[in-house]
C-alpha cells in the first residue's frame, strides 16, 4: 500500500508479546485502586441529588463526631480567585454556591475505613434550594431557559445570544449560495445525538498525600500524570513542582482520564488529616453521574450535490452541550465534519451551550462522531435519491495529499483514497444480503496529535536499554515504543525495557490522548536513541583513535564507516556499555519537543445489519474497519484500536445514552441500565490496515486510536435504512425508536 | 458493626481475615488479603471484572459477602498459573493481544477457565454468550474470543 519508498524493517510490523503482558494476565499489574499506604484513610464524596440547586448550608458536625472520621472538606477549603479553566476545574471538583448537576460533589470526608467514610458522608447534611434546570441542548439554547451561570460566555459570543451560549464559532470559505444554486440536489436535515460515557471498566481511583508544607504525592489512574499535577496544584493553589504524580496501570480512559475529578479532594482531605494518605475510589454510579461523558448534539446539515455525485457546497450548524461548563467539542466536530471531502464552498456554525449535566470530558475523537453521524447520513440519503453508489460518490469527492481541508489547513500526505479503494476491494462488500438486511458505509476523520513530549533513554551496564516515557500504556504502547527503539538501535526487542514514569523523572508530557503516544513518544524515542548512538560512536572513535564522523552504527554495533576509516572489528553496544564508566560516564539520549509532522487519519467502515421488523432490534452481522495507520508498528494493537473504536461506536449508535428524568437526575447510572456492547451482541470485527506512511515520522506512524469511533454511527444508520426503508436521524437507534421509524416509513 | 473472623481457602492456601459483615468477598480479597488481581468495575454484578470461583462455581465476588466464603474454596486470578507455568488461556491472551488496558482481563480469564472446564470445545457463539457477563471496553471482544477458542483447541490437543 505504501505510496513512497518501501522499507524493510527487522522489528517494526512484527507482533511480539507485549512487555506488560505477564503482569496483566496474572493479576499482578497494579491499577488505581490496587495500592495502599501505611496510615491510609479512605475518602468518600457527598454529591448533589439535584440537577441545579443553591447550596444553602452544609452541616458536617454529625459526621465529624463519628469515630474514625479524620477530615471533612467543602469548597471553603479551596483557594479563591481562580479564573478561566482553572476555576471551571475547581468548581467541577467541588461545588461552590450552586450544585450544577446531579452528582456534583459538594463535600468530602476521610475516615479510617471505606465503610466508615461512606457512613460519614451520609451524615453530612446539605440544605439545598432547588432551582429550575435544563438538560436538553435545544431547550438550553432557548432564550428563556434557566441560566446556568451568568458571565460564562467568552468573547466569541455576539451580543444578544441566549444566556447559555458560551462560545460561538463561525467559519468557512467560498460562495455557499452559489454552490447550492449550482447543485442538482440540495438537501437539509436535522440530527441529534445523545451524550455517552467513555465507559472505561476501571473507575477513577487515587491515593493522595499532602503535607502542611505543600509537598505531596499521588498515585492515580490517569492518561496523563502531568495534567493531573498541573490541574490539582492549580485547583489547590500549590506550587506545581511540589506534587509528584505516579501513574498506575490504567484500566481504560478513552479521553475521560485526561482531567481531574476527585483527585484534588484526596489531597485536600490528606492535608486536613495531618498528611495521612487518602484513597478515593469511585463507584460506577459516581463515574457515570460525575465524570466523563461526551457532549450531546443537535445538528442541521445542508449539502448540495450534482447528478454525478460532485459536491458543490455544504453547511453545518451544530449545537452541543458539554454540561455546566464551557468545552463541548463543537469546534472539533465542525473541523472534522466535512474533512474527507473536496468542497468549493463550506460554512460552519457552532454553539457551545451550558446545561445541567456533568462537565464533559474528551471521548475518543471528541466531536467527530457526532458531525459524521449528520454529514455521512445525509450523503447516504442524497446518494439514494440520485441513485449513486455511496462508495463511488465518496471516492469522487475524496481529499488527497496537498488538498485544502474543509476547515482550512492543507493536508500533508494522506491516505483517504487508498482507504476507500481498499474498502472497495474487500470481500465483505460482495457478501449477499437477505431480507431485512442492509449494508451501510461511512467515512471518518481525526487530525491526530503531537503534544508536549519528553523521552529519555539510558544504556545499562550490560548493553540493554531502558526508555522512560511519560504516556501511560493503555493499549500496548510499551510494545510499540520498544519495537521502534530496538529497531533504531539494532538490538533485540527484549533488550529494551520501557518504563512509564512519574512526573519527577521527565519534563512535561501531555497525556496519552489524541492518538499521539506511538506517534509523538515513538518519534521522541527514536530521536533519543539516535542521540545515544551518536555518543556510542564517539566512544568507539576515541578508543580507535579515529574521527567520530568515520564511525557508523550498524546492527547494534559501532563500526568504521569505510575502508579509509581504518580496520577495526565492530564494537557492540554491550562492549561499549560495559566500559562506559571508564570512557566518559553514563550514556543516554533525550528528546524534548512538540514533534512536528503529525499525519492525519481517515477510515472507512462497512457494516451489515439485520433489523427484526417485529421488535426493531438491530443485529450486527458483519463489520469491516479499513483505516490508514501510516505504518502499523505492532499490527495486533493497531487492529485492537480499530476493533475497540468500532465497538464503542456501535454502542453509541444502538444502545448507549444518558437518560434523564423530569427531575434532571440521571436514571441509568449502573452498567445494567447504561448498557455497553457485550460479546454476544457482536460478530468478529474485520480489519484492514492501510499503510500510507506519514513522512513526518521515522517509521511512518500516524496514530490510530481515535478515528475508529467515528464512522459506526452513520454507517449503522445507513445500513438500517437499507434494511428497513426507515431513516433514523436521532441516536441511539434503540429498538423502540427503530420500530417507530419503520412504522412511519411504511405510512410514507 | 463488629467484625467476624472468617477462615477460608484461597488458591489452595488457608486464609483468614476479619470481615465487617457488610463487606463483599471482593473487598475482603483486595483489602484484607492483598489479592488485588480481582477488580471492581461496577460493584453491582454487571461487569464480571471481579469474577472468582467459589467451590468451583463462577461468581461475581462483588455480589458475595466476605463472610459467605467461610469454609469454602475460593479461586482467583492469582491462582490461575501453576507457579511460573501460565494457564493456556493466559498464554493465548498475550499471544492474541486479547488485552489492551488489561483491567477486564483477570475476570475474563477466570470466567473463560470456568467455561472450558464445563465445555472443552465451545463454539464461537457459546464463548460469546458465556462471556456476555464480562465487559471489555477496549477490545471489541474479537481477540478475546479468538484467544479463548485457540486456548480451548490447545487444551484439547494436550488432553488427547
Ligand atoms: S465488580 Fe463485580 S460484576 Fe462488576
Ligand atoms: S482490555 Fe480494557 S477493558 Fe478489556
Amino acid at each position: 500500500m505504501a505510496k513512497d519508498e518501501i522499507r524493510e524493517f527487522r522489528l517494526v510490523g512484527t507482533r511480539p508479546d507485549r512487555p506488560d503482558g505477564l503482569d496483566k494476565v496474572t493479576g499482578r499489574a497494579r491499577y488505581g485502586a490496587d495500592i495502599s499506604a501505611p496510615g491510609m484513610l479512605w475518602g468518600a464524596v457527598v454529591r448533589s441529588p439535584h440537577a441545579h440547586a443553591r447550596i444553602v448550608r452544609i452541616d458536617s458536625s454529625k459526621a465529624e463526631a463519628l469515630a474514625g472520621v479524620k477530615a471533612v472538606v467543602t469548597r471553603a477549603d479551596f483557594p479563591t480567585g481562580l479564573t478561566g479553566e482553572d476555576w471551571n476545574l475547581q468548581e467541577n471538583t467541588m461545588a461552590g454556591e450552586k450544585a450544577l448537576y446531579d452528582g456534583h460533589a459538594v463535600a468530602a470526608v476521610a475516615a479510617t475505613s471505606a465503610l466508615r467514610a461512606q457512613e460519614a458522608a451520609r451524615l453530612i447534611e446539605v440544605e439545598y434550594e432547588v432551582l429550575p434546570h435544563v438538560i436538553d441542548v435545544d431547550d438550553a439554547i432557548r432564550p428563556d431557559a434557566p441560566v446556568i451561570r451568568e458571565g460564562a460566555a467568552d468573547a466569541t459570543v455576539p451580543e444578544g445570544m441566549p444566556p447559555n451560549v458560551v462560545r460561538y464559532i463561525d467559519f468557512g470559505r467560498g460562495d455557499i449560495e452559489a454552490g447550492f444554486a449550482e447543485a442538482d440536489l440540495v438537501m437539509e436535515r436535522s440530527y441529534k445525538t445523545e451524550a455517552t460515557h467513555q465507559g472505561y471498566i476501571e473507575p477513577h481511583a487515587c491515593l493522595g498525600q499532602l503535607g502542611e508544607d505543600g509537598k505531596g504525592e499521588m498515585w492515580v489512574c490517569t492518561q496523563g500524570q502531568w495534567f493531573i499535577r498541573r490541574m490539582c496544584t492549580a485547583v489547590l493553589g500549590l506550587e506545581t513542582s511540589q506534587l509528584r504524580v505516579t501513574p498506575s496501570e490504567i484500566g481504560g480512559g478513552f479521553g475521560g482520564k485526561t482531567t481531574i475529578f476527585m483527585e484534588p479532594l484526596s489531597l485536600a482531605l490528606s492535608r486536613k488529616a495531618g498528611g495521612r494518605p487518602v484513597k478515593i475510589v469511585m463507584s460506577r454510579s459516581e463515574v457515570l453521574r460525575a465524570t466523563g461523558p461526551t457532549a450531546s448534539a443537535s445538528m442541521d446539515v445542508k449539502i448540495g450535490m450534482k447528478k454525478d455525485g460532485t459536491l458543490t457546497a455544504a453547511r453545518a450548524e451544530f449545537r452541543m452541550q458539554g454540561g455546566a461548563f464551557p468545552g463541548a467539542p463543537v469546534d472539533m466536530a465542525l473541523y472534522c465534519a466535512f474533512a474527507p471531502y473536496k468542497l468549493p464552498a463550506v460554512q460552519h456554525i457552532g454553539y457551545d451551550v451550558l446545561a445541567n449535566r456533568p462537565k464533559c470530558a474528551a471521548y475518543r475523537a471528541p466531536g467527530s462522531p457526532m458531525g459524521a453521524f449528520a454529514v455521512e447520513s445525509l450523503l447516504d440519503e442524497m446518494c439514494r435519491e440520485l441513485d449513486l453508489d455511496p462508495l463511488e460518490m465518496r471516492l469522487k469527492n475524496a481529499v488527497n495529499t496537498g488538498d485544502t481541508s474543509s476547515y482550512g489547513p492543507k493536508f500533508g500526505t494522506i491516505g483517504l483514497i487508498e482507504t476507500l479503494e481498499a474498502t472497495r476491494a474487500h470481500p465483505n462488500l460482495s457478501a449477499p444480503l437477505g431480507p431485512n438486511q442492509g449494508r451501510g458505509i461511512a467515512t471518518g476523520y481525526w487530525f491526530n496529535h503531537n503534544g508536549e513530549t519528553s523521552v529519555s533513554m539510558a544504556l545499562s551496564e550490560d548493553g540493554t536499554v531502558q526508555v522512560s516515557i511519560g504516556t501511560p500504556d493503555i493499549g500496548g504502547s510499551r510494545a510499540s515504543i520498544a519495537l521502534m527503539t530496538a529497531e533504531t538501535l539494532g538490538i533485540p526487542y527484549e533488550d529494551v525495557r520501557v518504563n512509564v514514569v512519574e512526573t519527577g523523572a521527565l519534563g512535561v508530557n501531555e497525556p496519552t490522548h489524541g492518538s499521539r503516544a506511538t506517534f509523538a513518544c515513538g518519534k521522541a524515542a527514536v530521536e533519543a536513541a539516535r542521540q545515544a548512538i551518536g555518543e556510542m560512536c564517539r566512544r568507539a572513535a576515541s578508543e580507535w583513535g579515529i574521527d567520530p564522523e568515520a564511525v557508523e552504527w550498524m546492527n547494534g554495533a559501532a563500526q568504521p564507516a569505510g575502508p579509509n576509516a581504518g580496520e577495526f572489528p565492530p564494537m557492540t553496544i554491550a562492549e561499549i556499555a560495559g566500559k562506559m564508566g571508564s570512557t566518559g560516564g553514563p550514556i543516554s539520549g533525550h528528546h524534548e519537543s512538540v514533534p512536528d509532522g503529525v499525519g492525519a487519519s481517515f477510515g472507512c467502515h462497512v457494516v451489515d445489519v439485520e433489523v427484526d421488523p417485529e421488535t426493531g432490534r438491530t443485529t450486527i452481522l458483519r463489520y469491516l474497519v479499513v483505516q490508514d495507520a501510516g505504518r502499523a508498528i505492532h499490527p495486533s494493537y493497531v487492529e485492537g484500536q480499530y476493533q475497540g473504536g468500532a465497538v464503542q461506536g456501535i454502542g453509541w449508535a444502538l444502545n448507549e445514552a444518558y437518560i434523564y428524568g423530569e427531575d434532571g437526575r440521571l436514571q441509568n447510572s449502573v452498567f445494567l441500565d447504561y448498557r455497553v456492547p457485550v460479546a454476544s451482541d457482536l460478530p468478529m470485527i474485520d480489519t484492514e490496515i492501510v499503510e500510507v506512511p506519514n513522512p513526518g515520522h521515522p517509521f511512518g506512524v500516524r496514530g490510530v486510536g481515535e478515528t475508529g469511533i467515528t464512522p459506526p454511527l452513520p454507517a449503522i444508520a445507513n445500513a438500517i435504512h437499507q434494511a428497513t426503508g426507515a431513516r433514523l436521524r436521532q441516536l441511539p437507534m434503540s429498538p423502540p425508536r427503530v420500530l417507530a421509524a419503520i412504522g412511519e416509513a411504511r405510512q410514507g | 458493626m463488629s467484625k467476624m473472623h472468617v477462615t477460608t481457602t484461597v488458591n489452595g492456601d488457608e486464609a483468614e481475615f476479619l470481615a465487617d459483615p457488610r463487606e463483599t468477598l471482593l473487598d475482603c480479597l483486595r483489602d484484607h488479603l492483598g489479592l488485588t488481581g480481582s477488580k471492581e468495575g461496577c460493584g453491582t454484578g454487571d461487569c464480571g471484572a471481579c469474577s472468582v470461583t467459589l467451590d468451583g462455581e463462577l461468581v461475581c465476588s462483588c455480589l458475595v459477602l466476605g463472610v459467605e466464603a467461610a469454609g469454602k474454596r475460593v479461586e482467583t486470578i492469582e491462582g490461575m498459573a501453576n507457579g511460573n507455568e501460565l494457564h493456556p488461556l493466559q498464554r493465548k491472551f498475550i499471544e492474541h493481544a486479547a488485552l489492551q488496558c488489561g483491567f477486564c482481563t483477570p475476570g475474563f480469564l477466570v470466567a473463560a477457565k470456568a467455561l472450558l472446564e464445563r465445555n472443552p470445545d465451545p463454539t464461537e457463539t457459546e464463548v460469546r454468550y458465556w462471556l456476555a457477563g464480562n465487559l471489555c471496553r477496549c477490545t471489541g471482544y474479537d481477540k478475546i474470543v479468538r484467544a479463548v477458542l485457540d486456548a480451548a483447541a490447545d487444551m484439547r490437543k494436550e488432553a488427547a
